[in-house]
């Protein structure tokens, strides 16, 4: 029993070990891009512990790319899309929750398409659309095809589903209106889902790169990631040291809000999982 | 009452109505319009486009580089998506016991999920280069010559798919450490009591209960080895001679380089009939252990 415990430690201590090492690996891109960014550019591949740190490099970037605009860009790609997902995705997560009407498991089995189909796989398609509709190179041509999102219908519709029937009753016997009731009564207790679909909304459209780069060419649309993959282009000549710096910019605000969140962030992505 | 009821059905249309339209003129249309041009030549400002039957399809089978694309989808698929799925469950495993400092290490397996693909190519593209790369530094401590890893055809869709399982093992994680939560600590002390050892309980009491998770992830993980291709822009643009193109990079290329929007098309139904195989299948295999409430 004894040795059988001590073969047991022994093998725990190695799976920790084990776990330690891929956690470091797991970083070792981002330590590394703190390494770069912050030492001068002679430093960039060697590896001294008595490096000297600098600053140098973020102003670089900084003024050599329009990240100022980028961010902006970026910023309101992702507010406009989150808003737009919100109100559309609760109307159609309502009716599909408390409303029975001809043809609606049809329509939410169409619904549900849209989770394999999704907007990266249409991009030639709706690079047509978009050109129909004048809405090449705008940033509201980079949501359009985003802000139905079956994953929020979804959500909201399982969260919908849930709350008790009663209150709903409740508010309709003071007179509330469907549109009223919604308000009032299923938005306020669905929150937690607003707030973990946001999250993953967010973070998505964050890093969303393929359709953006499509529909975009000029630097007044041109989201951070688009801007970021010209930016560190081989073929602009911008060493390594510069693009890094570029890089930790660009990732900043949500690396830090996700430094910050850890927990709220992680339950979020759990609470979007679980269906 | 009748009236009522009437009024009831005419609200639930009215409250679909919005995300309908737009479901409709972003993914319905597009995908039968897809469909319909893949029947049609490619016009020009001399020729305009003409129905031409299968003869796109005739070309998609003749053209190497299209089957070239679709085998290094497949070994993409082939490797990343096990590969991904298992470490994510061994992290959560890791990440649920009573690991030391478990909530930093957690923390690092989740932070690539939170960084654009683009931005951290980026990095990946310095480890990757030939004698100043990390990897070519640490091997070359060893004595091993340099290697130019994303210039060998070999060695470049090996480089990809180690970036797609970085990014996305610790997204994974994240579902099976959510399932894992709900089993009852009971279920192991019985487990231990019994004597039973960690890898029997794992693999006959734990996988087992996590296995709606687990289809659940692999279901993501097969979509994401057709989605994920941000990196290829950033590291090899699908290069040297297509040795890591995948085919929604092949599908950008020859929309948006090449300007063959009908061949394009062709393209995009294939990828669009993978997925279609993919939905059957988890309505055939997955519907009765998901249940959807």
């Amino acid at each position: 029993m004894r040795t059988a415990n001590l073969k047991e430690k022994i093998s725990l201590h190695f799976e920790y070990g084990a776990a330690y090492l891929l956690a470091l690996i797991w970083m070792l891109p981002l330590i590394y891009a703190f390494w770069s960014a912050f030492h001068p550019s002679e430093y960039a591949t060697r590896f001294d512990l008595l490096a000297p740190l600098t600053l140098d490099n973020f102003r670089e970037a900084w003024s050599q790319a329009p990240f100022a605009r980028y961010f902006l860009n970026t910023f309101l790609l992702v507010s406009i899309i989150l808003l737009a997902q919100f109100i559309l995705c609760t109307l159609a997560a309502y009716a599909f929750a408390r409303f029975e009407f001809p043809g609606k498991s049809i329509a939410f089995a169409l619904v549900l398409i849209q989770l394999m189909i999704m907007p990266e796989v249409l991009i030639v398609e709706n690079y047509v659309t978009m050109s129909q509709l004048n809405l090449v190179d705008s940033i509201v041509g980079i949501g359009l095809p985003y802000m139905a999102s079956a994953f929020g219908i979804f959500l909201l519709r399982q969260t919908f589903k849930t709350i008790p029937k009663e209150l709903e009753d409740a508010a309709r016997v003071e007179g509330c209106s469907a549109l009223q009731i919604l308000w009032k009564v299923y938005v306020p207790l669905a929150r937690p889902t607003y707030v973990a679909f946001g999250l993953v909304s967010v973070s998505y459209h964050w890093n969303n790169f393929l359709w953006p780069l499509v529909i975009t060419n000029s630097v007044t649309t041109r989201p951070l990631t688009v801007g970021l993959a010209i930016f560190g282009a081989p073929e602009s000549g911008v060493d390594w040291s510069i693009i890094t710096a570029g890089t930790l910019l660009a990732v900043a605000p949500l690396l830090v809000a996700f430094l910050l969140f850890q927990r709220q962030f992680v339950q979020s992505f759990m609470h979007a999982g679980i269906k | 009452m009748n009236q009522r009821r009437s009024r009831f059905q005419i609200h639930g249309w009215l409250l679909l109505m919005p995300a309908a339209i737009f479901l409709i003129a972003f993914t319905y249309y597009p995908t039968l319009a897809t469909l319909a041009k893949s029947f049609f030549s490619q016009g020009n400002a001399i020729k305009p486009s003409r129905f031409v039957g299968l003869e796109n399809y005739e070309f998609l089978i003749t053209d190497e580089v299209f089957w070239k694309v679709v085998g290094n989808n497949v070994i993409y698929a082939a490797t990343t998506i096990p590969i991904s799925i298992a470490l994510a469950l061994l992290m959560a495993v890791w990440v649920n016991g009573r690991l030391p400092m478990k909530s930093l290490v957690r923390m690092s397996f989740f932070t690539p999920t939170v960084l654009p693909m683009i931005a951290v190519a980026n990095i990946w593209l310095f480890f990757y280069s030939p004698d100043i790369g990390l990897i070519d530094q640490i091997t070359s401590s060893f004595g091993i010559a340099s290697h130019n890893w994303l210039g060998d055809p070999d060695t470049v869709l090996g480089c990809i798919i180690v970036i797609t399982i970085w990014k996305e093992a610790g997204f994974f994680m994240i579902f099976y450490l959510a399932a894992l939560q709900t089993l009852s600590p009971e279920l192991e002390e019985a487990a231990r009591l019994e004597g039973a050892s960690r890898w029997y309980y794992f693999r006959r009491v734990m996988f087992p209960l996590l296995m709606p998770t687990t289809l659940f992830v692999l279901i993501n993980a097969i979509i994401n080895s057709f989605k994920l291709v941000d990196q290829l822009f950033i590291l090899t643009k699908g290069g040297p001679d297509n040795a890591s193109s995948l085919l929604l990079y092949y599908i950008y290329e020859v929309a948006f380089s090449f300007l063959d929007q009908a061949y394009a098309s062709t393209l995009t139904v294939v990828l669009l009939l993978a997925l279609a195989i993919i939905a059957i299948g988890q309505f055939v295999f997955l519907d009765k252990k998901v249940h959807y409430r």
